[in-house]
């Protein structure tokens, strides 16, 4: 990870921390204390053991884990499951404990100071050379200790020791309430320039986790709260939004949709790094569509990723081969990967962390995701179009082209909830429609939106048979089929259509 | 059978500030009058070995460890404060110890 140095102001450490450095601009601040506040269950130490472990891992620097409230065989085990062998690095010399955790009650008898602690903490930095140093919690030495203004004055004595030392280091400190004061104590007054929120939020029945940079004094960072996850094997992992967009590079380069009709509409193809949003009621072919997109890249010798969140693997190898798609054989030759999941195993970090390391491992040029809207029965709102926002520019940064479909929720006209949140975030928009015309259901899809292209602007009619889909020509003796609300232009042309039909 | 030693103490004191001073005179003087005979008082400066500190979890300075007589006792503190410092030791006053010894 590259380190963002500050032209003026403040050096960075970078912390190892997916998606952490980019929220902090290059990590924290080095040679500072960085204040991570958060309420209960909030993740706190595991992302305190979490940044020691990285440092060791990433940049082999030793590290400090003073405890204060689960003693040193707890956290062992508890991090042992994330892969992190604790035991190994002390033998190694690379993890060294100081546990404060709670001993056998102490009476205050006439004036102290914590220089014990602060002499615990020298030895133990000297005897690992460590570089970074986690106290997990202070709330905790304000219960051992309970006359505050000296638990105060010596954390300031150990944080300054700290700094001279030449340690980045972390602490935590607890919250009462996910929107309230900083943190219990008001520790962040005098302890740290540098402040990290954790929050673990019930919105809409569902926990959704967020870091928020509160203050990184002299340097800069991200605003806002950033979503993140904590997985079984890896630990705390940041999905930063806002990454996007900037460092994306175009490409007027096309790729065959695998459908040559589509390739028309779009002006000769999808272009190559595109997010292609399909969208129709239930029935119009959106899978189909996307079973095309991908025998389109398997015949350029592309390899393809399908993402079903609706059907299974067996529905999905049977469906192709009743259009005469040998799907089977695609993934035989690793030309095709299918990945089926219910959309409820898991929430949309998880989700969106899963296919990016699905991603990452099968280096795929087109992406196929069946569908968006069954994806986001499972976030609320905002989360969702994150979620979107973040796979978009993970994909698009890897110059593969996916295509999404959403499912309308009206047979007729409309744009659905997952539409309006996302279509700006597109590159391109294919609707499917059902028309009711003459007393028959018939279908049309047209190009709505092709970004950096000229396009066909016509609704042109399609069937779906036994060979796949099949665009006709242009319906444009109705207007209204967007809306739902059909109208002939004239009666003429109502007439005519239904003569023609009964001649068909 | 040796004679084992009523007092055990062990004090936790950081170099030779004045706190450390005062704590380390109080507990002799507790020693002096109430553990004539048998006292063993030891110093630790955290300073030369942190690990004491360490292996007995002490975090303040000046910190008392009590081993004997049971219970054990933990106090930090200069313990300038006698009076506190005799009843969490659970010792009695200097005064009424002499009025029991004359009775």
């Amino acid at each position: 990870m590259k380190t963002n140095t500050q032209i003026k102001g403040m050096e960075k450490l970078p912390t190892g921390i997916a998606g952490l450095d980019w929220v902090c601009d290059g990590g924290f601040p080095k040679n500072r204390t960085t204040l991570v506040c958060g309420t209960a269950g909030s993740g706190k130490t595991l992302f305190a053991a979490q940044f020691l472990a990285e440092g060791i891992q990433q940049t082999n620097e030793s590290g400090l884990f003073v405890t204060f409230e689960e003693s040193p065989d707890d956290i062992r085990n508890n991090v042992g499951s994330l892969g992190w062998n604790v035991p190994l690095w002390e033998k190694q010399k690379k993890w060294v404990f100081v546990n404060a955790s709670p001993r056998m009650e102490e009476q205050v008898v006439g004036e102290y100071d914590l220089t014990a602690f602060l002499v615990r903490i020298e030895k133990a930095i000297k005897e690992v050379n460590a570089k970074r140093v986690v106290i997990d919690s202070l709330g905790a030495i304000f219960s051992q200790f309970t006359i505050e203004t000296i638990v105060r004055r010596e954390l300031f004595r150990i944080v300054n020791a700290l700094k001279e030392m030449g340690i980045t280091s972390m602490m935590t400190a607890e919250r009462d309430t996910e929107y309230g004061r900083v943190s219990r104590h008001s520790v962040e007054e005098f302890v740290a320039d540098n402040v990290i929120i954790l929050r673990n939020v019930l919105d809409q029945e569902r926990r959704r986790r967020t870091l928020e940079v509160l203050k990184l004094r002299g340097s800069s960072h991200q605003k806002g709260e950033c979503p993140f996850t904590i997985l079984p094997k890896t630990g705390l992992e940041l999905m930063p939004i806002s990454f996007i967009a900037l460092e994306q590079k175009s490409t007027s380069k096309r790729i065959r949709s695998g459908k040559k009709e589509v390739d028309d509409m779009c002006g000769g193809g999808f272009f190559r790094d595109s997010i292609i949003l399909v969208s129709g009621p239930t029935g119009t072919g959106k899978t189909l569509l996307a079973s095309e997109f991908i025998m389109g890249g398997a015949k350029s010798g592309e390899r393809s990723l399908y993402f079903a969140f609706e059907e299974s693997h067996e529905q999905l190898s049977r469906n192709a081969t009743s259009w005469g798609m040998d799907f089977d054989e695609l993934e035989k030759t690793g030309k095709l990967k299918m990945v089926c999941c219910y959309p409820e195993t898991a929430n949309l970090e998880e989700h969106l962390i899963n296919m990016k390391r699905v991603i990452e491992e099968f280096k795929p040029q087109r992406i196929a995701v069946d569908s968006l809207s069954a994806l986001e029965r499972t976030a609320i709102r905002r989360g969702f179009r994150d979620f979107v926002l973040c796979l978009t520019a993970f994909i698009k940064k890897q110059q593969i082209a996916g295509l999404f479909t959403s499912t309308s929720p009206s047979l007729l006209g409309g744009l659905s909830v997952t539409e309006a949140h996302i279509s700006t975030i597109t590159d391109s928009i294919i609707l499917l429609r059902y028309l009711e015309m003459a007393g028959e259901m018939r279908r049309g899809i047209t190009v709505l939106k092709m970004r950096g292209s000229k396009h066909d602007k016509e609704i042109r009619e399609y069937t779906i048979d036994e060979k796949g889909l099949h665009i006709g020509a242009p319906v444009n003796k109705v207007t209204g089929i967007l809306t739902g609300h059909l109208k002939y232009l004239s009666k003429e042309d109502a007439l005519e259509m239904s003569m023609s039909e009964s001649e068909a | 059978m040796e004679e084992k030693p009523e007092g055990v103490f062990t004090l936790f004191v950081a170099g030779g500030s004045s706190r450390s001073r005062t704590a380390i005179a109080s507990l002799r003087q507790i020693c002096a009058e109430h553990f004539p005979n048998d006292c063993d008082l030891t110093i630790v400066d955290v300073l030369k070995e942190p690990e004491l500190a360490e292996e007995k979890n002490v975090l303040a300075t000046p910190t008392l460890i009590r081993e004997k007589p049971l219970p054990s006792v933990r106090l930090i503190g200069d313990l300038s404060d006698k009076v506190r410092l005799l009843a969490y030791l659970n010792l009695p006053s200097h005064q009424a110890s002499e009025a029991k010894s004359q009775s």
